[in-house]
């Protein structure tokens, strides 16, 4: 069995505990063991904590590492910001030995800790599609259900994608291809790769023009007729949900690919954590 | 007759050494201008960014609130016809905005709270009781659960001096 160092982040064990235990399930059942990283604290996020401070975003970042290095593992995670984040600082760090060597005399003096450049950073959409493989995935579905799903993959899964080389960044299909091993159709719609508008720190700061560019991709994903929402990072899935609450003006259920796989794979429902959502979900 | 700024290059020299290693490289295109998604909604324009940026234009370029306005999608980052990591020199700017006091109050809150919790989201008695509900451990083993590791982040934050720069608002 294949074994990862689960990193949590924050949004999703705080505000979707749901997509957390989808998670354990559904990966457990595909024969992935997560990890425990404990004492594992925010990657830090790349939208404020990178804008504010680089020095600390790497050396934040380097203490996490630093945990799954210790416990011999490369690490998983299901939120494109803290792939971001730990993919980036480990790509540096990983190949910078100069840089390296100063964030390590921070991380000493912290935490008598020290990061030697060994591990590998994955998404868990990155680690279904290379390692379990859609074929896997489809001898695990029993619901039978087929729905009509706007992907949404989110900006930093894949870019940037000359150091992540996971997909192409403009014509993607990893995501939509185990989305389609699950059952559901993925439609196309206008401008899919679009930025959900929370990112960059843009949301916390201008909450309104995050607003305007979730609007866009919520019209277009109404113009293609979808019946739910598909995306692969928390912060995208709280924009999304929340987002059509204050916008009143659509009800499209959003859910996280961990989600809709534990659907698929006839999961309990009750372990989707689904009530927290905000905007309703009933498929 | 409005007369022409003086580019300063020692101001694009801060911003490559900050991270902007390729702002030199732009030849104003507009490619990044027209695949901004966040530039449809406002009038922020990447390519004037990386202009000011280029021409050491550091008064137009860090009190700007377009700074604060990419989403980092590395759309820009992405299709750059001349190689310009974009998204690396606008986190250079804001490395430096936020150093001359451009540092709104969302943000420092989120940066505060990272750093006194190791996470920028709390943990509240809704979310132990959730996550009881759903099987999973009340309190999430992270900085959460070990008072030690956290005192591990936060001594980080004293050691880069970001604690003092989030306590000063960066003035």
């Amino acid at each position: 069995m294949a074994k990862y160092a689960f990193f949590l982040g924050c949004i999703m064990p705080l505000r979707y505990p749901g997509i957390e235990s989808s998670t354990r399930e559904v990966m457990k059942s595909l024969g992935v063991e997560l990890v425990d990283m404990q004492g594992a604290s925010c990657c830090p996020a790349p939208g404020v904590m990178r804008s504010f401070d680089q020095t600390y975003w790497l050396a934040v970042a380097a203490r996490n590492l630093a945990i799954a290095e210790k416990m011999g593992t490369d690490v998983l995670t299901i939120c494109n910001g803290c792939f971001d984040t730990l993919f980036e600082v480990a790509y540096k760090l990983n190949h910078d030995p100069e840089l390296r060597k100063k964030i390590n005399k921070t991380l000493r003096d912290a935490a008598g800790m020290e990061y030697n450049g060994t591990v590998n950073v994955r998404h868990f959409v990155e680690l279904l599609y290379r390692d379990v493989g859609t074929e896997a995935i489809k001898a695990r579905v029993k619901s039978g259900k087929n729905l009509r799903a706007a992907v949404h993959y989110g900006c930093h899964f894949l870019k940037p994608s000359n150091i992540k080389k996971i997909d192409d960044a403009e014509r993607p299909h990893v995501f939509d291809d185990i989305v389609e091993a699950a059952g559901m159709t993925s439609v196309a719609y206008k401008d899919k790769g679009m930025c959900c508008g929370a990112g960059g720190g843009v949301r916390a700061r201008t909450p309104d023009v995050a607003l305007k560019m979730t609007k866009e991709n919520l019209t277009n994903m109404t113009a293609a007729g979808v019946d739910v929402i598909v995306d692969c990072c928390p912060f995208c899935h709280l924009q999304y949900d929340s987002g059509q609450v204050q916008l009143k003006e659509f009800k499209i259920p959003v859910l996280h690919l961990s989600q809709l796989l534990g659907m698929a794979f006839g999961l309990d429902k009750e372990k989707l954590g689904l009530e927290v959502h905000q905007t309703k979900v009933a498929l | 007759m409005a007369e022409a700024k003086e580019p300063n290059p020692e101001f694009t020299r801060k911003v490559v050494e900050a991270g902007g290693k390729t702002v030199n490289l732009c030849f104003q295109c507009g490619t990044c201008t027209g695949s901004c998604p966040s530039g449809r909604q406002t009038a922020f324009r990447v390519r004037k960014v990386v202009r000011r940026a280029q021409l050491g234009f550091e008064e137009d370029v860090l009190p700007s609130e377009d700074l604060w306005l990419c989403t980092t999608c590395y759309t820009c980052y992405e299709r750059c016809p001349r190689g310009v990591e974009i998204v690396d020199i606008i986190m250079a700017l804001r490395n430096m905005a936020v150093r001359k006091g451009y540092m709104a109050e969302p943000h420092r809150k989120v940066a505060e709270l990272i750093s006194k919790t190791g996470h920028l989201v709390s943990l509240r008695d809704e979310d132990k009781a959730l996550r009881k509900k759903l099987g999973l451990q009340e309190t999430p083993p992270t900085v959460f659960a070990d008072s030690s590791a956290l005192e591990q982040v936060k001594k980080i934050g004293a050691l880069c001096g970001f604690d003092k720069l989030i306590a000063s608002g960066g003035k």
